[in-house]
């Protein structure tokens, strides 16, 4: 065989492998659409589980998320723009610096069960929250911060040195600069990061285990000192712990929670296309 | 002279009263921005601190031969370890061994040879797969892919294999993303030069661009056992749960087995608080997070902070 024919053999070899990888990820979501489009309606969404949860709506555990998810993005978002800030604009190149990273590099890698436990021991048990939406925000709030604070940084970063510069020379400080120049050039790389947390949070079911998820509740939570049912966590008891459930509720449930992080990914990823175009440097 | 003394006299204590604000709030943002950095440094240690606060005594109360041990049955109070660290071995060395290959061939092919429209149809894609939350896979892989490996011979669908090909698709966004990093990284140079040389394309990237990207390649591997390894729904609904060490066979892979992160997930909802079962379960939380820091310290080693700042993001 020529090196010529190789060469053509090894191409054709690797774009079949790509086409491998990718075919199933768009089959999958078409899938999940295809079985699950059936189920949803406006009762679907808005109803709470009746007859041993095999009948009825999905509501309790999709409001859970949504609180949640907001709860995540109080705890996560101030911490972690202060973090990329002091990254992107304070840090220097020292040890403490390098910490700093290896900190982010390794909360990114703690798996997410461990965020589980950790959130049991720390809020549930030792500061006494209990079981409750607080605890389960603070734990995933926690798991979040590494891919806001990394996708902040980037966009912080990458605002010109020269608009500080500028600035500066005009006789504003150091916080001035950051405060009227730089974060507003770097404000929609910062909601992207914010987004794709959420998208993170919204999905999570591992650290919601012990901290917040209830299996099943009558009534909706009153406080944040309450438990909850949550999306991720009620696909997996309708799945595997209630028998003679219906498929089509199972799926209609991944459907909703597969619809809910997809647009949040989705529209972090048009977020960044459309700054990238609209940047004027 | 006059004019201008006239303007400054009055101003200088104003001036210096509201510069000593601005120099007391800028004082106080900046020091809430140093805490905010410092704050991941202190979490991590305090992740650490719980760990080994509710985990620490089953490492002093269970004897040592116990522990490493190969039976785990926790109502029986005995608690060895094999049965689940051979559980979570095997299904991500399965993993790895399907997402490896593919994900290195799917980077070679975003970044050598697919042309720009391409790239940006797939790579969102990969991007979307990387969102797909573990317990819709997991979901999927009960209610479809573990029938499929039942009719296709095996005793049951929910096996270690099943766990592999779900796992091994649950890393692959990370593998490409962090590979494709690599052989970006490759000076355009080197490629022009063998092609110049006459080399073909396969060539190039096979005796140039892999080789002088292979630090990088070894990060992206890493990473993504480090991913795998984590992983807790989609294994706990697919693997079949059963704490036994598999017979070391030929079709090891194709039986039941549980991991270590399945085991934290099924049983801690049943424990008594302060019990050595409930200390052991935050035990093998301690396990996990050892591995894992050592992983993610060695691969943000080897990248210095600029691919820390890209792992970080991608994981």
């Amino acid at each position: 065989m020529s090196r010529q024919q190789i060469n053509r053999l090894a191409t054709a070899l690797i774009t079949g492998v790509a086409i491998l990888v990718v075919v199933p990820i768009v089959l999958v979501i078409l899938f999940v659409i295809y079985n699950g489009i059936g189920t949803i309606s406006w009762e679907f969404i808005s109803a709470p589980p009746t007859n041993g949860m095999r009948e009825g709506g999905i509501w309790p555990a999709l409001l859970g998320t949504i609180f949640l998810t907001f709860g995540t993005a109080i705890i996560s978002f101030p911490l972690a723009i202060g973090a990329a800030i002091y990254l992107s604009e304070y840090a220097a190149d020292n040890r403490m610096t390098r910490m700093v990273r290896l900190a982010i590099v390794n909360l990114a890698g703690i798996p997410s069960i461990v965020y589980g436990l950790f959130g049991l021991g720390a809020f549930v048990l030792f500061m006494q929250f209990g079981t409750s939406i607080l605890a389960g925000s603070l734990t995933l709030g926690i798991l979040t911060l590494p891919v806001v604070i990394s996708t902040a940084e980037e966009a912080i970063a990458s605002v010109p040195q020269q608009f500080r510069t500028v600035s500066l020379s005009l006789g504003a400080t150091r916080w001035q600069t950051i405060r009227h120049q730089v974060l507003p050039h770097a404000l929609p790389g910062i909601l992207t990061g914010i987004i794709l947390g959420l998208g993170r949070a919204a999905g999570e079911t591992a650290p919601i285990l012990f901290t917040v998820a209830a299996f099943y509740l009558p009534d909706l939570p009153h406080s944040i000192f309450d438990q909850t049912m949550a999306l991720p966590y009620h696909l997996y008891v309708i799945s595997t712990q209630v028998p003679g459930m219906p498929l089509s509720i199972q799926y209609g449930t991944a459907l909703v929670l597969l619809l809910i992080v997809l647009s949040l990914t989705l529209s972090a990823t048009f977020v960044r296309t459309s700054m990238r175009r609209r940047r004027e440097w | 002279m006059t004019t201008n003394s006239s303007v400054t006299a009055p101003t200088p204590a104003a001036a210096q009263e509201k510069g000593q604000r601005i120099h007391i709030g800028e004082w106080i943002i900046e020091n809430l921005i140093r805490l905010a950095g410092l704050s991941t440094v202190l979490i991590v240690g305090l992740i650490f601190l719980f760990l080994v606060r509710e985990g620490g005594p089953a490492f002093l109360d269970i004897p040592l031969r116990q522990l490493f041990g190969s039976r785990w049955y926790p109502i029986e109070g005995i608690f060895g370890l094999l049965p689940l660290l051979v559980g979570s071995l095997i299904v991500t060395v399965g993993a790895v061994v399907i997402a490896v290959p593919l994900g290195l061939i799917c980077a070679i092919y975003l970044g050598e040879i697919a042309p720009t429209w391409q790239r940006e149809i797939l790579k969102p894609l990969i991007e979307m797969l990387a969102g797909i939350p573990s317990i819709v896979l997991g979901f999927l892989g009960w209610v479809v892919l573990a029938p499929l490996i039942q009719n296709a011979g095996a005793a049951t669908g929910l096996t270690a294999f099943t766990g592999a090909i779900i796992l091994a698709y649950m890393s692959l966004p990370t593998i490409i993303s962090i590979s494709e990093d690599a052989l970006y990284a490759v000076p355009k140079e080197y490629r022009d030069g063998a092609l110049a040389i006459g080399a073909t394309q396969w060539q190039t990237i096979w005796r140039v661009v892999l080789p002088a990207a292979r630090s990088g390649i070894v990060i992206a591997v890493m990473l993504g056992i480090g991913r795998a390894i984590g992983e807790t729904m989609a294994v706990m609904m697919v693997t079949g749960n059963a704490a036994n060490i598999p017979a070391l066979s030929s079709g090891v892979i194709f039986q039941p087995v549980r991991t270590m992160t399945a085991t934290i997930a099924a049983e801690m909802g049943e424990v008594a608080q302060g019990s050595l079962h409930y200390n052991t379960l935050f035990g093998i939380g301690i396990v996990l997070f050892v591995i894992t820091f050592a992983i993610n310290s060695l691969a943000g080693r080897i990248v210095g902070t600029r691919g820390a700042r890209r792992t970080g993001a991608k994981l």
